[in-house]
């Protein structure tokens, strides 16, 4: 066997490829729970982007929203944090301010998306240029403030920390590594499986899913079965509001216990492609960030253990900047490839008017 | 006129009465700050003085202006094709890099061959990053929102490779280029009104006639207001798409080579710009008409010309630019509800050349 691998490794060029298979075969229960980390903003956003674009309201503004509950989060646990103490409540590293500064957090990432709905819905304007004034005003705002506020270096609540599972979990074979996945892993990471997995159910099998599907794909059809269009776009761009700011939230209170300037670095717009990618279904574009995020969490593995033989040369002297730019590339090629076979619903981005104020 | 410039009066108006507002408000989140109710005041007229407060300072504005104008109008020529260039940002910074590029490589040349070449290296490096998502568009349907922000963020990449690579200057501890020498543009009026005022000029001049006395720009429109009756008409909307993103790239990469070669003369690795934003806000605020974008371009240079000022005596931090400008396109955006408040009849709406834009979303209208 190991004859036949070496044989197989010493093959020019194509050898390189089977290097890399074995490479990631070697150390893929390793960065498994690193792929998941680094997908989780992403994932999240993504997940906003299905909410909303799957009841017919485009939402660019996505990145603008977790870039404020970023801010608001760790800035809540700074002010909170003396008042409400950081007394370390058991599981997670959760403590009384942090868990306070979370809801907080979220609600401001609610309050972001009623703008962007109001601007959308309400008063019809082009979706696309709303969504980005959404992101204009996150980075200004956020900016300003973290310009006046970092003069003082504040301390904020810390951060949630992971999950330890059990070994005799996660050294079980074949299944071992999926568990140590899912297990190691903060609150906001583990709780992307959760949310994956009843959105897809609820998207596909209950009333409130085929209601927003209708109100996506034929919204004049869905008014005319009793069905409040309006009520259904505002509700599923507020929902998705939360999604999009748990993933801010989890740049800046659980990745990291602190705020920088334009800390999520278009992991938004990442969050889009990947929602496009995997056909504007919660499991597919959870798969897609996963996808997109392999490439960051291989580029770290890199750095720790090196690949042996030409391969090992090959990857140590490429420029780092290029596995930062890993994800954004394979998003642009993904997209490029995959866009023609994706079909968004029918009535994405198109304005809503009633016939009778028409 | 003033059905014209109402809204967009209004909209700056009020976003100046929010900023304010702004000011105020976060000493109230800021621990151990006092309230200073007048802070507004001080701000404002610390920015009007940096702005326009001398002739050095007029100068200054004009300089930060010129940029605005070339990424405006890239951004405004996209809009008219119906396409959204949200990546200024990154065709401004391969723009800086080509003209950083060539600038080192021509900086004992005469300036007569320096400079244009200089210019044409960052057109051509703007214009290849407008290349890559109008193809993408053209030919796969990747919506150009998504494709351009991957490419602002690998263009950050670039940068950072390619300064701190092959053109770091030898014998420094830091990763830093040399001097452009030759290729940077002259200065022609004041301490730093570098050539790069009259390339806008003649940008403006240029697309202008481009967009309203030729038929490419004849094509440019018609693809932007119908793809499909474009089609029956029996023009070409993925030329015309391919074309107009290189095009809006190109003028990006300009602006960006105005930068390097009339201001910074060298590039770091750390290179940054609000040349994306800055352009969008431009565009949207001329109403992607050349002229409208030259008046925005000076409301937007003066507003970064002045906040430098505004730091030191008001110390208030420059972000708040970026503050100001999103409420400006708010307001604009909600220009309905403007105008049922403050009942205006007969104005123009202020962002009416955009209505495509959604349309084309994620594929969708991607034309045979």
């Amino acid at each position: 066997m190991d004859a036949l691998i070496n044989a197989l490794y010493s093959i020019p060029l194509v050898g390189l490829v089977f290097q890399l298979g074995g490479y990631i075969i070697a150390v893929g229960p390793n960065v498994a729970p690193g792929i998941l980390q680094a997908a989780t903003p992403v994932a999240l956003a993504a997940l906003c982007g299905v909410m909303c674009e799957r009841a017919g309201v485009v939402n660019i503004g996505i990145e603008g929203i977790m870039l404020t509950s970023a801010f608001v989060g760790w800035y809540a646990g700074v002010l909170l944090a003396p008042v409400l103490g950081t007394a370390d409540l058991g599981p997670f590293g959760a403590n009384p301010a942090l868990v306070v500064a979370l809801v907080i957090a979220l609600v401001s990432g609610v309050l972001i998306s009623w703008l962007h709905a109001w601007l959308s819905i309400s008063v019809r304007a082009d979706q696309i240029i709303s969504g980005t004034i959404i992101n204009i005003v996150a980075v200004g705002l956020t900016g300003y403030l973290n310009n006046l506020i970092s003069k003082a270096s504040p301390n904020g609540a810390g951060a949630f920390t992971q999950f330890k599972p059990p070994h005799e979990l996660t050294d079980l074979p074949v299944v071992g590594w999926l568990l140590g996945m899912f297990l190691s892993q903060g609150p906001i990471a583990m709780s992307v499986i959760v949310i994956v997995v009843i959105f897809q159910v609820l998207l596909f099998r209950s009333r409130w899913g085929l209601r927003s599907r209708a109100v996506g794909e034929h919204p004049r059809a869905a008014e005319t079965v009793g069905i409040d269009v309006i009520r259904v776009r505002y509700r599923n761009v507020l929902i998705g509001g939360v999604f999009a700011a748990l993933g801010g939230a989890y740049l800046s209170m659980e990745a990291t216990n602190s705020f920088q300037q334009e800390m999520t670095t278009g992991r938004g717009f990442v969050g889009l492609a990947a929602m496009i990618v995997g056909r504007w279904s919660p499991v597919g574009a959870f798969g897609a960030a996963l996808l997109f995020y392999s490439s960051t969490a291989l580029g770290n593995s890199i750095k720790f253990a090196r690949p042996s033989g030409d391969l090992g040369t090959i990857l140590v002297g490429l420029p780092a900047q290029l596995y930062d730019a890993l994800p954004y590339l394979l998003t642009i090629i993904i997209l490029a490839g995959v866009v023609g076979r994706s079909i968004p619903p029918a009535a994405d981005g198109q304005p809503y008017e009633r016939e009778a104020t028409a | 006129m003033w059905s014209i410039v109402a809204l967009p009066l209004i909209s700056i108006l009020l976003a100046l009465v929010v900023g304010a507002f702004v000011i105020v408000a976060s000493q109230l989140v800021l621990p151990g700050a006092q309230l200073d109710l007048l802070l507004p005041v001080t701000a404002y007229s610390a920015l009007l003085q940096g702005a326009f407060g001398n002739f050095d300072a007029i100068v200054g504005t004009l300089a930060s202006t010129a940029p605005l104008v070339l990424g405006g109008l890239s951004v405004g020529l996209a809009f008219k094709a119906g396409l959204f260039n949200i990546g200024a940002r990154g065709q401004f910074l391969l723009g800086a890099l080509g003209a950083v590029a060539a600038g080192i490589t021509l900086a004992g040349s005469p300036s007569i061959v320096a400079i244009p070449l200089a210019l044409l290296a960052g057109f051509l490096g703007g214009a290849a990053w407008g290349f890559i998502p109008g193809l993408l568009k053209a030919v796969a349907g990747a919506h150009e929102v998504v494709v351009t922000i991957m490419l602002n963020y690998i263009a950050d990449g670039v940068i950072t490779a390619v300064v701190g690579g092959p053109l770091r200057q030898q014998g420094r501890s830091e990763a830093i280029t040399p001097d452009v020498g030759n290729a940077a543009l002259p200065i022609i009026i004041g301490s730093t009104g570098h050539a790069g005022i009259l390339l806008a000029i003649i940008a403006v001049v240029v697309i202008g006639w481009l967009l309203f006395r030729t038929t490419l720009g004849f094509e440019i429109r018609t693809v932007g207001a119908n793809p499909d009756a474009a089609r029956y008409a029996g023009m070409r909307p993925r030329v015309v798409t391919i074309l107009t993103m290189s095009l809006a790239g190109g003028l990006a990469g300009l602006a960006g080579a105005v930068v390097i070669l009339g201001v910074n003369h060298l590039m770091t690795p750390s290179f940054g710009t609000t040349a994306g934003f800055d352009s969008i806000a431009v565009a949207l605020l001329g109403r992607t008409n050349p002229l409208g974008i030259v008046a925005a371009a000076l409301l937007f240079g003066a507003l970064r010309s002045g906040a430098t000022l505004m730091e030191i005596l008001a110390r208030i931090p420059k972000e708040l630019i970026d503050v100001l400008q999103a409420t400006i396109l708010l307001f604009l955006v909600a220009n309905p509800v403007l105008q049922r408040l403050f009942r205006l009849r007969g104005v123009k709406s202020g962002l009416d050349t955009t209505e495509t834009l959604t349309k084309t979303y994620s594929g969708e209208a991607v034309v045979q």
